[in-house]
């Protein structure tokens, strides 16, 4: 299945994108698709236990199941205000 | 065109919008109110001993929106009587500007400050907003709370802040 990757801030600019289109085998969830980012991007790895994640514009544990279409968001630290 | 109690995006903000959201409607009629509590955040020229140029904030819009909705809602169960706006900017924003803009109608004059402070303080625990700050010689995203909105810890932090 196809996911859409958003990142923000510090994030997107590690990637160089706001938005990845990524593959995913059947059962993955936010985490393991965050784990293929890390491997593709390492400087991310040191936002591991900081990021908050999101399908579809709504709030998400990392175990969350992701189907096909959807849209995944990775969070990281927040600084509105 | 009436402006709406919760926004985000990238137009200049000012308060006395939202105070007129906040006063009137059906269920708020204007003479219900006994005060307005108002907070205006502005970018500020300085921060960690650097010299601030310019700020530019970035929102992941549609859950901003819905994080602005839910922390109405947590004011609406918390304060009962009081009706809330909060707009906040997105975009280049020069020294000075106003970056965020909260107004809270009650009653009471306590409900309506406590319920002001809770919701910037909600606003840096929760909505996905990043500024990312300009100074003399460089920039650097400014990284606060793990946003999670669901941790009862932070949310109860913030209802302390704002009766203290």
């Amino acid at each position: 299945m196809r996911v859409t990757v958003r990142l923000f801030a510090r994030l997107r600019d590690i990637a160089g994108a706001p938005e990845l289109a990524r593959e995913a085998a059947p059962g993955a969830t936010i985490g393991s698709v965050w784990r293929q980012l890390v491997i593709d991007f390492p400087e991310l790895a040191r936002y591991e236990q900081s990021i908050s994640s999101a399908v579809n514009a709504d709030y998400a544990r990392m175990d969350q199941p992701l189907r096909d279409g959807d849209e995944v968001a990775f969070l990281p630290p927040v600084s509105g205000g | 065109m009436s402006t709406p109690l919760l926004a985000i995006g990238d137009a200049p903000l000012a308060l006395e919008p939202l105070v007129a959201a906040v006063t009137g409607g059906d269920q708020h009629p204007v003479g219900a109110n006994g005060a307005i509590a108002t907070f205006l955040g502005l970018v500020r020229n300085h921060n960690a001993g650097r010299g601030v140029r310019y700020l530019e904030y970035e929102a992941y819009e549609p859950l901003a929106r819905k994080t602005f909705e839910r922390i109405a809602a947590e004011v609406g169960t918390r304060w009962p009587g009081v009706r809330l706006a909060l707009h906040h900017r997105t975009g280049r924003l020069e020294i000075g500007e106003p970056s965020v803009a909260i107004a809270a109608a009650s009653p009471h004059r306590a409900d309506a400050f406590a319920a002001c402070r809770y919701t910037i303080e909600r606003v840096k625990q929760i909505a996905p907003i990043w500024k990312r700050e300009f100074f003399e010689g460089g920039d650097v995203w400014i990284e606060g709370a793990t946003a999670d909105p669901d941790d009862a810890r932070a949310r109860a932090e913030a209802e302390r802040t704002a009766c203290a």
